[in-house]
């Protein structure tokens, strides 16, 4: 087993899988662009990827294929999220979350 | 006849009702594009209707796989009562959904072939969400019921709310499906596969129940599975969502997607996490009492119906998690009675509230139900029912459900839970009554106008909605019956896999 800096590959895999993934969740609560959020969610998707491939080392190849899955989920999900953030650009001229007031929270 | 998993072609067996219903999309999506002369034309009138007999086609699928036998390893989707059950109540949303929004659909200018195709797709996900026995074939069962749905709230594009609608459920849905991927990732890394058979197998028998992973993974995966059902800390989407939206594809929402994501949510802590109750149950319980407590209590000051009915579909997901928490097969079979009564109920009040908002969804205010029940005696006496049944009236199909339910969670010693379930009722009959008191005792102020007589398929579905919540609450034993044989049927092991028992 490869290891660095006492770590195994694996572990360092899922440590960054999980650094990333709470970079997106803080991304998502903090910002207010509409687009900004939405990266942020991608980014989360792709650090779950990361996860999917570290856990294939010892679990099995399956692992890479749901890559494959999730990538294809998160492009027919940008498809739609971009046309929903361009249907109400062209209301409210604007992406940030906080002229959205239409509807309370 | 028997039906072997191993074999690829099988699946074309098991999954008929996905795949007619996939294919009749299809067809009706490219029967629209040839039928139309130019892009901006309405659809056809016989949109409706085509919709509705691709539903009865998967519903005759639906009714011939109950005859299979499963016999070879545990496939990917399951080929159980469970799945049969909540396939039809699926379609029935979706019957439902094509009678009452004719007269809306023309009236709003929304003749889109594009949008029945899209209630088609979302409910073959939810078919493949809530059937499938393997976390990654969910997962993309849970995007096809969602992205349907996001796309549909914002269906009016001349309706700014919609939009906006639309834009907060999506990232609030897209979000939380990372938390459920996320989970799904370490049960994978935990047990070493997505089956969930198998996760149960390798949970009980390594004895790597205490693992962190899957201890992580059932918690992100009840995350993911909380904003899918709308339980309170994760229900931000769910009121403006259903205010945003045009009301029948709100009342497809309230009732489609919330069974659906039930479904999955039983199947996955019942079949997967059992040997993990005892880390999980905290979860159920405690997103059960704050769902119960808290929606009901802003349901009491909401104004709007639209709105006030968007909390109410909050507070009956609190319910659905006592029967979560039950953990048994009484609560399995609890939530399956208790999907098709709530259907029915729901779908007839948001069609009821469609009627009295007339066009443009312009009076969703109480004051638009003054004096009804006596200037239109068949609307006044079926939302009467319905919402006698949504506050849990004896003689309803909605009393019978919550009994049911309680049954499960007392048998379980869930008696904490089973108290607040009972008081949270006691506070919904305010609301609901309120409107009923409208409908019934205040004279009607100037600018309350009439509705407009009653298309006849929202007249069809309101009286069916209504005779059945009425029958469920009268004659409820064969429909119980059924539904304890049906989750009994779920929780069976299928032959050649040995399960550990505790």
């Amino acid at each position: 087993m490869q290891m660095i800096g006492g770590m195994d590959l694996t572990t360092m895999s899922l440590a960054l899988s999980a650094i990333l993934f709470s970079i997106g969740v803080v991304g998502v609560i903090v910002r207010r662009n509409a687009i900004i959020l939405f990266l942020c969610i991608e980014l989360m998707l792709n650090a779950v990827n990361l996860a999917f491939v570290a856990f294939s080392r010892t679990a099995g190849v399956d692992g890479q294929i749901f890559v494959f899955f999730v990538m294809t989920v998160a492009a027919a999900e940008a498809a739609v999220g971009l046309a929903l953030v361009i249907a109400i650009f062209r209301h409210v001229e604007s992406v940030d979350m906080k002229n959205f007031n239409l509807l309370r929270w | 006849m028997p039906v072997d998993l191993s074999s690829p072609a099988d699946y074309a067996l098991v999954m008929l009702p996905e795949i007619v219903l996939s294919a009749w999309a299809m067809f009706i999506l490219l029967l629209d594009v040839f039928q139309k002369g130019s892009r901006s034309e309405p659809s056809s009138s016989s949109m409706p209707w085509l919709t509705l007999g691709g539903v009865v086609l998967a519903v005759i699928a639906n009714a011939w796989i109950a005859g299979l036998q499963e016999t070879g390893p545990a496939g990917m989707i399951a080929v159980d009562g469970f799945r049969i059950f909540v396939n039809f109540v699926f379609l029935l949303a979706a019957g439902m959904f094509v009678l009452i929004s004719t007269r809306y659909i023309d009236e709003e200018n929304l003749r889109l072939g594009e949008l029945y195709v899209l209630i088609l797709f979302a409910t073959v996900g939810m078919m493949v969400f809530a059937g499938a026995r393997d976390l990654m074939v969910m997962f993309i069962g849970l995007e096809l019921m969602s992205l349907p749905i996001y796309v549909l709230t914002g269906i009016n594009r001349r309706d700014r709310r919609g939009a906006e609608g639309a834009l907060k459920y999506f990232l609030l849905g897209a979000f939380s499906s990372a938390f459920f991927l996320f989970g799904i990732a370490l049960a994978y890394g935990g047990a070493g596969s997505t089956n969930l058979q198998e996760i149960a197998l390798a949970i009980g028998v390594d004895g790597i129940g205490a693992s962190t992973l899957l201890v992580v993974a059932t918690a992100l995966l009840a995350v993911g599975f909380g904003f899918k059902v709308a339980a309170v800390p994760f229900h931000m989407w769910t009121p403006d969502a259903y205010e945003g939206a045009p009301a029948p594809v709100t009342a497809f929402m309230a009732a489609g997607i919330k069974a659906a994501a039930f479904a999955g949510f039983i199947r996955v802590f019942f079949t997967a996490f059992p040997d993990l109750y005892g880390t999980w149950d905290a979860i159920a319980i405690w997103l059960a009492i704050i769902t119960m407590a808290s929606a009901n209590l802003i349901a009491l000051v909401q104004g709007n119906v639209k709105r006030m009915l968007a909390y109410s579909s909050i507070a009956h997901a609190g319910y659905l998690l006592v029967a979560l928490a039950a953990a048994s097969v009484l609560g399995a079979a609890s939530f399956l009675f208790y999907s098709v009564t709530y259907t029915l109920m729901t779908m007839g009040a948001f069609g009821v509230m469609m009627v009295v908002a007339q066009r443009g969804e312009e009076r969703l205010d109480l004051d638009a139900y003054s004096g009804l029940a006596w200037r239109r005696p068949l609307l006044g006496v079926v939302m009467t029912i319905f919402l006698l049944s949504l506050a849990g009236f004896p003689f309803t199909g909605g009393f019978i459900g919550k009994v049911f339910i309680l049954r499960a969670a007392v048998e379980r010693g869930l008696v904490l839970l089973a108290v607040v379930l009972v008081m949270a009722s006691l506070i919904s009959y305010f609301y609901y009554l309120r409107v009923a008191w409208y409908m019934w005792f205040r004279e009607p102020d100037e600018r309350t106008s009439d509705p407009p007589a009653l298309a006849p398929g929202m007249m069809v579905a309101l009286v069916f909605a209504a005779v059945g919540v009425v029958l469920l609450g009268v004659l409820p034993g064969a429909l119980l019956e059924l539904a304890e044989r049906s989750a009994a049927g779920m929780l069976q092991i299928p032959a050649g896999l040995t399960r550990f028992v505790p």
